[in-house]
């Protein structure tokens, strides 16, 4: 018998399917390439039609503003360092599906440390400093994951709220410690801190201020690319992500587990910390953070967990933030046409997931038609 | 085929006729141009094996999906449905296998949730009819009962209802047999006659054999989403449906031996569990399984079987008091309470542990075949997982049992019910377990893969592994085990030799506690 798919065989005008297989690697980035090609013509479109500005004149200066001279490009490639830092420690905490929205916090009591190590020991030798900031660093913040982590695993508190509540107390001790550290008296900041001897700063590295940060995220991201992927705690974090009874069913001590990996996500959040302090401004407030805690999420989640791919997605934000200022300042466009565009190629990026997970089909041609 | 023209001669066209149906879910055709009617004041069942069809081609015509290609014809008229909410104005209704109630309401709340009649929202009324077809159909339904109150049985008699007061002639009822005990299936059977004899059209979508045979005028097969042919169940044989439901000739046989070298395996006495409720589950229950022996443990669902597995695999803790000792072939008994899955694993007890819940305790529903064959040997690298092994099994598993998935590398939450159950099984058995234990081994299995299960349990007893089998089908039960232990309300009803008991016997000791009297030597 023959397929009757006659034209009046009804169907709704659209139909969207979820893909039974996955798509190939090169077709999911090509409509990812695809949604930000998208994204910058609808961007042109939108900048003509409001402020009549050549749309390629923009973007020049959005590259400008980001990569353009050396200094921006490794600034930039610092604030990328400090978002891919963050993402790749919120990354097994999501995989296990324990929700830590408290990175800030533990970014703030990770540079805490740091700090107090850079005022208290501004006698060693920046190399062993520095080696004592980075695991009291993460020391820090691990606390800030396990004591969440502890009341998950035994009580099964909710840990939204409780990492949320935790940056509540992180701002407040961050607080306390800036008035305390006051410098110059009166200023209610702890300003540069060995700003003359530069204890405790990040030496530069083949002439570059930044290489260091840029090492310490790099053996991050690889590492813990091979921790999720191919380590047995690894394993045991997608288990019970999945299902606690599965865990429970297999051997797996989830309570043990649970505790051990919120610790270890809170301390890389401690090590960025560490590296906003040492690496970057050598001051500490309350604004340390500065809600990169937050847009870490958007980096973990987009790249679905993958440590590489957080580089890429960081470096697509980092860029769209300085891009927006600098054409903020160089057109003396309002701050809102900026973030309109940013909001715009963000849009598309995201949206494109949705092509890559399921598939339309239309009526008329019955056919395969989005791609 | 002028299948048109043909109705057009008779003076009542059918109450359904569904013409050239295709559905295709991406590449899969799941119906292939099927035809089938549905005649007034019949009983069809609609048979087939999983996957072939059955759910899909209903739930076209209750507006869950809609067809890619064919039209269907209500009481000879061309009928467009596009929602659930269209099937009802042509007088369909759908009774799923996943109960769609809300369980805070009470039933006659339910009955009317999501009906749009004007006016004020009168209980009174609603129970008075909802009595009114309770009684034409010989159903028993509590009004005010909330849902949550109902048991299985229960609820379904309500979806039933619920389709009734919608006024639904036609009613489709998917796998409803799948959670009733013996007694309970006579009795849906005996509402569905009353149906009949009222002019309605009943469909049941089953794959089990006896109840085609028990209940139903006619017979459809499919096979693959191929329309394979149909039959007046009179003139049919269970035989004969099987080999066309699977397109081969089936043995329905179960090899069963006679035990041998029946060593003492795993001793369980005075068990009790509490659940996190606080309700008893398991109440002071004592028996002993042999290697070499099945051992089926029968009951209404919930009794306590699921308890009485995980309290031995160690995912649920025994009240103080009970024991359950573990002996492994030439060793020295161990107590196993108190201890975890982990302990468990690492004292060596070759456990292998078949949950009922599939992807939620058994599997990972996300990965891959190699690593769910990880999940129980995962711990045997340094600090990285082995991917070796792991694969190697995983593809002697799916040439071993003929699992079908794309790839090894597939999620196995992509695999068919049978195919999953099969990754499931064929791990647990890789570690030849000294103590086999399998929840509803076969639940939603196609007959092949079933006896293919049956078989593979018997060819572990015969390597002298205990096996213990919680079942529903009695049939299967009695045909397979040695010993059946009847569980009612979490205690042990009765321990009785397979080969001397009657079915009607242990449907009695599932609601009934016996007198305690075993036949153990």
């Amino acid at each position: 018998m023959k397929h009757r798919e006659s034209e009046h065989a009804a169907g709704p005008v659209l139909r969207i399917e979820k893909r039974t297989q996955e798509m190939r690697g090169y077709m999911s980035w090509g409509i990812r390439a695809g949604a930000l090609i998208a994204a910058l013509l609808v961007c042109a479109v939108i900048i003509w039609a409001i402020v009549r500005i050549n749309p390629l004149r923009v973007y020049a200066a959005m590259f400008q503003g980001s990569f353009g001279t050396k200094n921006k490009m490794w600034v930039s490639i610092r604030d990328i360092c400090m978002l891919v830092c963050i993402g790749v420690g919120l990354a097994p905490a999501f995989k296990m599906r324990f929700w830590n929205i408290g990175a800030e916090g533990q970014i703030l009591v990770g540079g805490l440390a740091a700090a107090a190590c850079m005022i208290y020991f501004k006698n060693l030798p920046t190399g062993v400093l520095l080696l004592m900031m980075l695991p009291l660093s993460a020391i820090a913040g691990g606390v800030w994951g396990f004591v969440p982590g502890v009341f998950k695993a035994k009580w099964n508190t909710n840990e939204t709220l409780f990492t949320l509540m935790m940056n509540y107390i992180a701002i407040q001790l961050t607080a306390y410690f800036v008035a305390l550290w006051e410098n110059p008296f009166g200023s209610n900041t702890v300003g540069v801190i060995n700003g003359i001897t530069r204890a405790g700063w990040f030496p530069e590295i083949l002439g570059q201020k930044y290489l260091l940060n840029v090492i310490i995220v790099a053996v991050l991201v690889v590492g813990m690319y091979f921790y999720l992927r191919n380590s047995k705690q690894g394993y045991e974090i997608a288990v019970v992500g999945e299902s606690e009874n599965t865990a429970r069913y297999a051997g797996i001590r989830v309570p043990h587990v649970v505790t051990r990996t919120v610790t270890i996500s809170g301390a890389i959040c401690g090590i960025a910390g560490f590296l906003a302090v040492a690496g970057a401004s050598h001051t500490i407030s309350t604004s340390t953070a500065g809600g990169k805690g937050f847009t870490a999420i958007i980096v973990a989640w987009m790249a679905k967990f993958n440590t590489f791919v957080m580089v890429l997605i960081g470096a697509l934000l980092v860029f769209l933030d300085k891009g927006s200022i600098e054409i903020a300042t160089q057109f003396g466009l309002s701050d809102h046409v900026s973030k309109m565009l940013t909001g715009i190629i963000l849009f598309f990026v995201l949206g494109s997931e949705f092509f890559i997970e399921y598939k339309l089909h239309f009526r008329a041609a019955n056919k395969e038609v989005a791609k | 085929m002028e299948a048109l023209e043909l109705h057009a001669e008779r003076e009542h066209p059918p109450a359904v006729f569904m013409h050239g149906i295709t559905k295709r879910f991406g590449s899969l055709v799941a119906n292939d141009a099927i035809d089938l009617t549905i005649e007034r004041g019949e009983i069809l069942s609609l048979l087939g094996e999983n996957g072939s069809g059955k759910t899909t081609l209903m739930n076209m015509l209750s507006g869950i999906y809609a067809q890619d290609g064919g039209e269907i014809y209500i009481h000879g008229k061309k009928a467009r449905i596009r929602s659930p909410k269209d099937a009802f104005t042509y007088g369909i209704g759908m009774i799923h296998q996943h109960f769609k109630l809300v369980p805070v309401l009470s039933a006659a709340e339910n009955i009317v949730l999501g009906l749009r009649e004007g006016g004020l929202l009168n209980l009174k009324t609603v129970r008075a009819r909802v009595r009114e077809i309770c009684d034409r159909y010989g159903f028993v339904v509590e009004p005010d009962k909330k849902v949550y109150d109902m048991s299985v049985s229960e609820k379904q008699t309500l979806e039933i209802v619920k389709v009734l007061y919608r006024g639904a002639d036609i009613l489709i009822l998917d796998e409803p047999t799948a959670v009733l005990t013996p007694q309970e299936t006579d009795k849906l059977f005996e509402v569905m006659r009353n149906l009949k004899a009222d002019g309605k059209s009943v469909v049941i979508i089953t794959h089990k054999l006896h109840e085609v045979l028990a209940i139903s005028d006619r017979v459809v097969v499919l096979r693959r989403g191929l329309f394979v042919g149909e039959v007046p169940t009179g003139e049919t044989t269970a035989q004969a449906l099987t080999d066309m439901m699977v397109g081969q000739a089936v043995s329905l046989q179960i090899a069963r031996t006679e035990p041998e070298n029946m060593t003492e395996r795993l001793a369980v006495s005075n068990l009790s569990v509490r659940d996190s409720d606080g309700v008893l589950r398991l109440d002071d229950v004592s028996f002993t399984a042999y290697g070499g022996e099945i051992l089926g443990i029968a009951g209404i669902s919930g009794s306590g079987q699921k308890e009485l597995l995980e309290a031995v695999a160690g995912l649920q803790r025994a009240l103080p008091g009970g024991s359950i000792i573990y002996t492994a072939p030439g060793k020295e008994p161990t107590e196993l309470v108190g201890l975890s899955p982990r302990d468990i694993r690492k004292l060596g007890v070759a456990l292998a542990f078949v949950p009922e819940d599939r992807l939620g305790m058994g599997l990972v529903a996300s990965m891959d075949l190699p690593d769910n064959m990880m999940l129980k040997s995962y711990n045997n690298g340094f600090i990285f997982t082995l991917r070796k092994p792991p694969r190697h099994l995983a593809a002697r598993v799916v040439q071993e049992f003929q699992v079908k998935t794309p790839s090894l590398k597939t999620p196995i939450r992509r695999l068919s019910g049978g195919n999953i159950q099969k990754v499931l099984v064929g791990r647990e058995i890789a570690g030849e377990p000294a103590l086999l234990m399998t929840a509803y081994a076969v639940r939603g299995l196609d007959i092949h893969t079933s006896y293919a299960i049956y078989n593979i349990l018997s060819e572990q007893k015969q390597k002298g592994a205990a096996v213990i089998y919680v079942g529903e089908d009695l049939d299967v039960l009695l045909e397979l085990c040695d010993r059946i232990l009847v569980l009612c309300a979490g205690k042990v009803s009765g321990i009785r030799d397979a080969r001397n008991i009657k079915k009607e016997e242990v449907g009695l000791l599932m609601t009934h506690l016996g007198e305690e009297k075993t036949d153990e030597a």
